[in-house]
């Protein structure tokens, strides 16, 4: 066990890390480079101004008209993106390791609010796991592979929650957090997680055309 | 995964079109994955790989897509749910799909779908379903699967430039018998052919010559009573329109584009003046210039819209009576979210009629009539999937007249067109005008 935990606490924090930033420079390059050699229209159209107009209309919650006709939706979206950011980056435990590890540390958030925090991002996988199944329209859409990523994103946060709390079998959980951490990590640049990265692109494009040809909002 | 609604899907009733069906006939499976996949290479680019990549199958489009809705919602209808039958199964398949699939696609992608790119203000991505529509249909077009009555338009604007199959000696009769019939009422009014210099260049799309000649006696008229410094050409290139556009032929729409840029600038004129039509608007002012390799059109391009607004704003035109019975207006897509055009139609409503009537959602969330796109262009076969997919615009119809209103009024030919048919098939009774069949009644000639 020992073993085991000391090459997944250790090379593969590098590896995971590694590939995660490295991959999403890779995405992001070669995406760059293909709009460049076969959508140059993207560059000339692409506005700084209407790109930031569209994309704080859709950050700011229910300040698109899509995001006021779901407000349960909506409200769920942003509690899981924005604890799935906060809880590993601002976790007590993790700082604690940097700072052994560089003697480097910043602000904590209390355990408690960590603890919730790890139950919302659950809950909204549980939500998002049942929009799946009952609404038609998302049924439809829906592929084995989402299932694996929502599965991908819950694992980090309920072997957390297991092995913070010491339930039986919690050195396994830890292990298995630690692991999950690492593959979700690497995920991002190659998978559907990619939206992470490309979304400032993506909805940047349509306010820049909307706002910056048609003269229209996008939101 | 199988949903409940892919059952519906293959239940779907089957719609003969010749074009489709002669076109796929002659395809091989080895064909249509060569064709497939070097449009892939060739033309695939960034947008499209970030669209299907990013999209997370969220489903949040579905309900900015009036099919969706009109169609009790049924996700094969929904903006995502028809990438995912057609360029999205290509690309996951990387080009390996039936000469059958193709044939579905062409009739999604061409019939299901008006390019009017609601869904986009509705995806938290801003992903462009109207793009991979067009994707798909440029693919179609390359295979020759396209159906026959919006082919037969496009090869009228391959073989005159027009498109409607109108010859040039044509086009100068019907110019110079609607200057005759205006000179009864007005002695002096002219119909300007071919002058240079003039401030503005006014261009029509085909069907105006074809069948609706008074539009231009009306726009002769607006242009004495104001004034102006117009002229029309006597060469290809007085038609705007653009239905190559739509069938994904965009060498065609970069020859049509050009030329009816060339015209106006042969005749050093300052401006280019539309008539009241949506997608020739987007073909000038949106697409063709791309394809030309202009980041904008060469000279400035103003819709009828913003015309009358100006006649009006600058009193140019007065009113003598304003229109007393009940107005509502419905916002083309491609001058509304393709332009902003919507306040400045309002302006010239409210300065020429005396009640005006909002149908909701209007403005850059209006409802397409469903006729855009190309989708009427591909004719009656198609013409019942048509109508009963947009019956949330009947609905929208009916609840402004259940508020008053008795006319429509639509400043757009295709809307025209596809809501014709909406007031007809769902028994509205309601009288369908252009903006500028409510200017010239009421204006002061
Ligand atoms: S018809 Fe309009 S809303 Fe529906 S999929 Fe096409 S572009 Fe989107
Ligand atoms: S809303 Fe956007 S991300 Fe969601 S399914 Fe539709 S296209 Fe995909
Ligand atoms: S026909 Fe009219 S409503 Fe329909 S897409 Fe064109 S502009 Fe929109």
């Amino acid at each position: 066990m020992h073993a085991i935990y000391e090459i997944i606490s250790g090379p593969m924090v590098w590896l995971a890390f590694g590939i995660f930033i490295l991959g999403s420079l890779y995405r992001l390059f070669s995406m760059g480079r293909l709009a460049l050699k076969k959508d140059a229209v993207v560059f000339s159209y692409m506005s700084i101004y209407y790109a930031l107009r569209s994309i704080v209309h859709w950050i700011v919650p229910f300040a698109s008209v899509n995001m006021r006709k779901h407000p349960v939706m909506t409200l769920v979206a942003f509690v899981f993106h924005i604890c799935l950011f906060v809880v590993p980056i601002f976790l007590f435990a993790h700082i604690i390791m940097i700072h052994e590890a560089w003697q480097i540390n910043w602000v904590y958030i209390p355990n408690l609010a960590a603890d919730v925090m790890t139950l919302a991002v659950i809950g909204a996988c549980i939500f998002f796991f049942c929009r799946r199944l009952i609404l038609p329209e998302v049924r439809y859409l829906t592929t084995y592979s989402d299932f694996l990523i929502l599965a991908g994103v819950a694992a980090p946060f309920i072997t957390g929650f297991w092995s913070f709390h010491q339930y039986p079998g919690h050195v396994a959980a830890g292990i298995l957090h630690i692991l999950s951490g690492e593959i979700i990590l690497v995920m991002i640049p190659f998978t559907r997680l990619s939206h992470m990265l490309f979304f400032p692109f993506t909805r940047g494009y349509a306010g820049s055309e909307f706002g910056g040809v048609r003269n229209a909002k996008d939101w | 995964m199988k949903a409940p609604a892919e059952k519906s899907f293959e239940e779907k009733k089957k719609i003969h079109d010749k074009g489709i069906e002669e076109g796929a006939a002659q395809l091989t499976q080895e064909k249509v994955h060569q064709v497939v996949q070097q449009m892939l290479s060739a033309e695939g680019g960034a947008r499209l790989k970030a669209y299907i990549e990013t999209c997370s199958h969220c489903g949040l489009c579905s309900e900015a897509c009036h099919y969706y809705l009109s169609n009790d919602n049924n996700p094969i209808y929904s903006p995502a749910g028809k990438v995912k039958q057609t360029i999205g199964e290509i690309v996951k398949k990387k080009g390996k799909v039936s000469v059958d699939f193709i044939k579905e696609a062409c009739e999604i992608s061409f019939t299901e779908c008006n390019l009017c790119r609601r869904c986009v203000m509705y995806c938290p991505f801003g992903i462009d379903v109207a793009y991979m529509m067009l994707f798909m249909r440029r693919i179609c077009h390359k295979l020759g699967v396209v159906p026959q009555y919006i082919q037969d338009t496009a090869h009228s604007h391959s073989a005159t430039l027009n498109q409607m199959w109108v010859k040039e000696d044509e086009w100068i009769d019907t110019l110079q018998w609607q200057e005759e019939e205006a000179q009864d009422e007005f002695p002096d009014l002219r119909i300007p052919i071919e002058k240079e210099g003039a401030d503005i260049f006014y261009s029509v799309i085909g069907p105006e010559p074809k069948f609706r000649a008074q539009l231009i006696y009306q726009m002769a008229v607006i242009m004495y009573a104001s004034g102006a410094d117009w002229t029309m050409p006597a060469t290809p290139g007085w038609d705007n329109s653009d239905m190559c556009m739509y069938t994904g032929d965009v060498e065609m729409v970069a020859r049509l584009k050009k030329v009816h840029f060339e015209t106006a600038m042969r005749l050093k004129n300052k401006r280019i003046v539309m008539g009241e039509c949506g997608h020739a608007f987007r073909s000038v002012h949106d697409v063709g210039n791309r394809f030309l390799g202009w980041k904008m059109a060469p000279l400035p391009v103003v819709h009828a819209i913003e015309f009358y607004y100006e006649l009006l704003r600058d009193r140019k035109i007065r009113i003598k009576n304003k229109l007393s019975q009940p107005v509502t207006f419905h916002d083309p897509c491609n001058i509304v979210r393709g332009r902003g055009l919507h306040e400045m139609g309002r302006y010239v409503i409210n300065e020429t009629c005396k009640t005006f009537i909002e149908m909701h959602p209007n403005r850059e969330h209006n409802f397409c009539c469903a006729a855009g796109g190309g989708v009427i262009n591909c004719g009656p076969p198609f013409r019942n999937k048509r109508v009963t997919g947009n019956r949330v615009k009947a609905d929208q119809l009916a609840e402004a007249k259940k508020k008053g209103a008795e006319i429509v009024i639509a400043p757009c030919h295709n809307c025209h067109g596809g809501l014709e048919d909406i007031i007809k098939h769902y028994e509205l009774g309601m009288e369908l005008k252009f903006l500028g069949d409510i200017l010239y009644e009421v204006m002061e000639k």
